[in-house]
């Protein structure tokens, strides 16, 4: 079987749902989603604004799910969708929209927006009309077991290596432990030492933990490129691993995208609730913190500003808990505009990093980041979602900017009480 | 019973003084809102006036409109009809009758043929040959045709003889309609009102005689100089309807305090007459003085403009079962789209072919 | 057909067809929005869920605040039109009187020289918001047939309504009947348009703030 048209219109039959019909009738295109995407404001090309990028979905809509575009059809009227026209819209449905969620929460007639894309991404991948770069991260992770490519070996060695590290055992495939962690490939290759840091913090909090052989990657490049059918079967590794292992929560990395995927899309893509809970490492350690099991001590008197991940906080709920660890360990922290569930995107979310046609574009967008960056005047960047973290020092990078990247779960574990830690 | 005596000769031969006569001028052109600077002229035009033939036709009415023109208070109707015209057919008023008083309508219409002015009041029922208003066995539409042929001008006195009124109301079953409806090919004034305004009948007869002219009219043939202004807009109430003052029914606080008639379904501000600035009963008040909304009786279709006592701005007739009907359509074929929809949708869901990451590619591989 | 006779029609079969088209066609539209159905969310709900949907409703009314200083312009007219709108066709007496007598349901009058006023502004309004359109980039880029198709549906019962009001261009009776009929084609188009976004807005806002509520998300 290959990609079609027709498979992908049918896609688009498919995916369509009562909140997507109220959202092409709400419309009114009053252009303030343009304004809220990055991708607009940074290029100043109409093209970008997030509602137009739904053009062909909106068609099909209009052609087959409505009355009076079923009567236009019917005297040959009205638009049909064709083959070159998805080829056309690849680029503003994937390279160009990150899934940030901006334009969600300022539509004001209500329009999710990003729901939206996600859904039309079904229909974009099954014609073939989705990114090669996506594609093979896709591919990857079917085939091989994460879209980096990384292995049950490679993803071992990096826990021994954290083990060697921090002088702790990392516990693998431990049947009844209470947390299972899970990692995102950016993390077990660029930043293995989340691991270390985790196992800092659980020490010192007496947490019952372990990591899986058969599931440690958390990334969902099923969800990135639109396809449930991929999605699922990544998803159930974790699934199957960790309700094998009888844990009580599955703890999602930091990554943003890994969060949507595990927490929210998974059950639907199963059909079924969980035999465990999934809660974000940031909700763990406040939780812990709120407890008195994570103790810190001092305090970094360097100038520190927080990136939010979109899929955490706009998408997520999770606003404060970054807020109350970094001021934690940190004495200057400073906010920097827009803040929150405000935040800007970095640019790479929602696929887009793993796309090479869409880095030039990438960078140019960063503009907005670098602003707001520069506004706070910190050296330093806390974040807590790796995806974002490598996008970031791509983009610092490019503009030759010297802000120090770090991510916040280390950024703890960096502070935890000597005694106890050691 | 007429003859070429001027109107002024005749005046002074009945006594009438010179400062009566420009008291009446006077009158005449504040009527027909003209400056004062023409009075002079009026005089003299009216001075050397001849008494023109009047020839008046009263059709399907009530005589309403004849009862209006006798309690017409300036000028007085028996100086109008004694002295200013020459009113030679008025079935009503003629002291003839019968045979008589036809042969005086032909001998007129005969003697003074092109030259004679004609009334009406009443419609004129055209259904089943006209059989439903006769007078002395002709049809009112045979004595129209035959009375127009030598008219010089058409007055519509009444809102029935101007707009159809009472008799043409739906469901009009004798086939009301106006004067306007049947003669295209003369001057025609309407001098709408149910009944018209005694001075207003007066005056437009005053200006005939005045300038041998009809007056300029509106684009419903009425008189402007008196159709000009609506009675919403002359109306003494109007500061409380801009005030968003209103009386609720016939005896609240409001009605007491003279607030606006608006809500009780008062049609001033579609109804174009003088009321409100002429008055009625030798200028004593009008309707809404009187504590009454206007009826809009001097309009097309007042008879059928809804109940009387409903807003201007409400429906004319209820909308609860073309609501029901509509709610019964929009939910069977909001069935119909819905069971389509779902159709659409599970048969895209029923051909979903389950995608692999070797589907991600069209076959050619022209799309990367 | 004289101006009154135009009046009357409008006031009666011309209410008469329009109503039936609006409440068969708003229905049927939304039936065809229902039928496509929601799948139930299977994942766990984070706590406070439960009235997000509705708050959205009312909250998104209130402006996106790092929004309003980039979008002031549209937040601007926008709100002036829609206020000025809904004051108009609420408070006006004549319309009261409207809704009083086909629903029973009546409420104060605010003064016709108020009233007027806002009238103009929103007026004013609605032309500004044509000029941006035309004007704006992103707003040119997409509108379409609709936009501009719904921008003259909106107009015309406003500018007749002025029009009439102050007894301008035509005779009141006249107007008074465009006016009327404006209406009535505004009614007749506003489930084919984006005008239907008068209704569909609360039923995205709602599955909007549902759906971000259900995450824990800040509506």
């Amino acid at each position: 079987m290959t990609a079609s048209l027709q498979r992908g219109l049918n896609a688009f039959r498919e995916v369509m749902d009562a909140p997507i019909a109220s959202f092409f009738n709400s419309c009114v295109h009053c252009g303030l989603c343009a304004d809220a995407c990055l991708f607009h404001t940074e290029t100043g090309d109409p093209k970008y604004t997030p509602i137009h990028k739904l053009e062909p979905l909106r068609k099909l809509w209009k052609r087959e799910y409505t009355l009076l575009g079923k009567l236009a059809a019917l005297v040959g009227l009205g638009a049909t969708v064709s083959d070159a026209e998805l080829e056309e819209w690849s680029p503003l449905v994937y390279d160009s929209c990150t899934l940030c969620g901006r334009c969600t929460l300022v539509c004001p007639v209500g329009n999710d927006i990003t729901y939206m894309i996600r859904k039309m991404r079904e229909g974009m991948a099954a014609s073939g009309h989705a990114p090669a770069g996506l594609v093979e991260a896709s591919r990857r992770t079917i085939e091989l077991g994460s879209p980096m490519g990384i292995q049950t070996k490679a993803f071992m060695a990096q826990v021994r290596g954290q083990e060697e590290e921090t002088g702790i055992d990392i516990p693998v495939d431990q049947a009844g432990a209470d947390y299972l962690v899970i990692m995102s490939s950016m993390e077990i290759l660029g930043y293995p030492e989340y691991l270390g840091s985790l196992a800092r913090i659980f020490k010192q909090a007496g947490i019952s933990w372990t990591v899986s052989s058969e599931a440690f990657e958390a990334t969902n490049s099923g969800i990135q490129i639109g396809v449930s059918d991929i999605a699922r079967q990544i998803v159930a590794r974790v699934v199957d691993a960790a309700e094998k292992l009888g844990v009580k929560y599955v703890i999602s990395p930091e990554c943003g995208h890994a969060f949507t995927a595990l927490r929210w899309e998974g059950p639907n893509l199963i059909g079924r609730p969980y035999k465990f809970e999934v809660v974000h490492i940031l909700e763990l350690l406040d939780q812990l913190r709120r407890d008195g099991r994570l103790k810190t001590e001092g305090k970094t008197g360097e100038a520190l500003t927080l990136h939010d991940p979109c899929q955490i906080v706009r998408r997520g709920g999770i606003v404060a808990e970054p807020r109350h660890l970094v001021n934690m360990v940190a004495s200057d922290f400073r906010e920097m505009e827009d803040p929150g569930m405000y935040n800007w995107c970095c640019g790479g979310g929602g696929g887009v990093s793993a796309i090479t046609e869409a880095e030039e574009l990438r960078f140019k967008v960063f503009r907005i980041k670098k602003r707001q960056i520069e506004g706070t005047g910190a050296g330093t960047m806390v974040t807590a979602c790796a995806n974002c973290r490598n996008v970031l020092e791509e983009g610092l990078e490019h503009y030759k900017m010297d802000t120090r990247m770090i991510g916040i779960t280390e950024l703890v574990a960096e502070h935890l009480k000597q005694e106890d830690a050691s | 019973m007429s003859d070429e005596q001027s109107l002024g000769a005749l005046l002074r031969e009945q006594g009438i003084s010179r400062r009566g006569f420009l008291k009446f001028c006077g009158a005449m052109a504040s009527l027909m809102a003209l400056p004062g600077s023409m009075v002079p002229a009026i005089a003299a035009a009216l001075d050397k006036a001849l008494r023109p033939s009047v020839i008046w036709l009263s059709f399907q009415e009530c005589t309403g409109c004849t009862e209006s023109l006798t309690r017409s208070h300036s000028p007085t109707l028996e100086g109008l009809i004694l002295n200013a015209i020459s009113l030679d057919y008025h079935h009503t008023l003629q002291a003839a009758s019968g045979e008589a008083a036809e042969a005086a309508r032909e001998a007129a219409m005969k003697q003074f043929f092109g030259k004679y002015l004609l009334i009406v009041d009443g419609s004129i029922p055209t259904k089943d040959g006209g059989v439903y208003s006769t007078i002395a066995g002709v049809s009112n539409l045979d004595m129209l045709h035959e009375a127009a042929k030598g008219a010089a001008a058409i007055v519509a006195v009444g809102t029935c003889a101007a707009f159809g009124g009472l008799p043409h109301a739906n469901p009009n079953p004798t086939g009301a309609v106006a004067v306007s409806d049947i003669i295209r090919d003369k001057p025609i004034i309407n001098v709408s009102g149910c009944p018209p305004i005694p001075v207003v009948i007066t005056g437009v007869l005053a200006h005939y005689l005045t300038f041998g002219t009809l007056p300029e009219l509106d684009d419903l043939g009425r008189p402007k100089a008196f159709y000009g202004e609506s009675i919403h807009d002359r109306c003494y109430r109007r500061p409380f309807y801009d005030q968003g003052k209103f009386a609720k029914t016939f005896d609240d606080e409001g009605a007491r305090n003279g607030w606006c008639l608006f809500e009780l379904g008062c049609k001033g501000p579609t109804t174009f007459n003088a009321c409100a600035t002429t008055k009625w009963n030798q200028g004593t008040s009008f309707p809404i003085e009187s504590g009454h909304g206007c009826l809009g009786c001097s309009e097309p279709n007042f008879w059928d403009a809804g109940s009387f006592y409903h807003a201007l701005s409400t429906p004319i007739t209820p909308v609860g079962r073309a609501a029901a009907v509509a709610a019964a359509a929009g939910i069977v074929g909001g069935a119909a789209i819905a069971m389509h929809n779902r159709h659409v949708k599970a048969a895209a869901r029923s051909g979903h072919q389950t995608v692999t990451v070797n589907d991600l590619e069209q076959a050619s591989g022209e799309t990367k | 057909m004289n101006d009154m006779a135009l009046l009357l029609w409008a006031r009666g079969p011309g209410l008469q067809i329009a109503l039936v088209v609006f409440i068969a066609g708003m229905l049927l539209k939304l039936f065809e929005i229902f039928s496509l159905g929601r799948k139930k969310d299977l994942s766990t709900p984070r706590p406070g869920k439960a009235w997000s949907g509705l708050k959205t409703i009312f909250s998104r009314s209130l402006p996106d605040k790092t929004l309003l200083k980039r979008s002031f312009p549209t937040y601007l007219m926008g709100y002036t039109f829609h206020i000025g709108f809904f004051i108009a066709l609420l408070f006006l007496a004549p319309h009261i009187e409207l809704f009083r007598n086909t629903t029973g349901l009546g409420w104060p009058a605010l003064p016709g020289a108020l009233v007027d006023g806002i009238s103009l502004l929103t007026i004013v309004a609605l032309l500004l918001m044509l000029g941006y359109r035309l004007y704006h980039p992103v707003k040119r880029f997409l509108s379409t047939f609709d936009d501009y198709a719904s921008w003259a549906l909106t107009m015309a019962p406003l500018l007749s309504g002025y029009l009439a009001f102050h007894h301008l261009l035509l005779p009141y009776t006249q107007m008074l009947a465009l006016h009327i009929l404006s209406v009535e084609l505004l009614l007749v188009c506003m489930p084919f348009t984006k005008l239907f976004h008068t209704v569909s807005l609360f039923i995205s806002r709602w599955y909007n703030g549902d759906a971000l509520g259900h995450k824990g998300a800040r509506l």
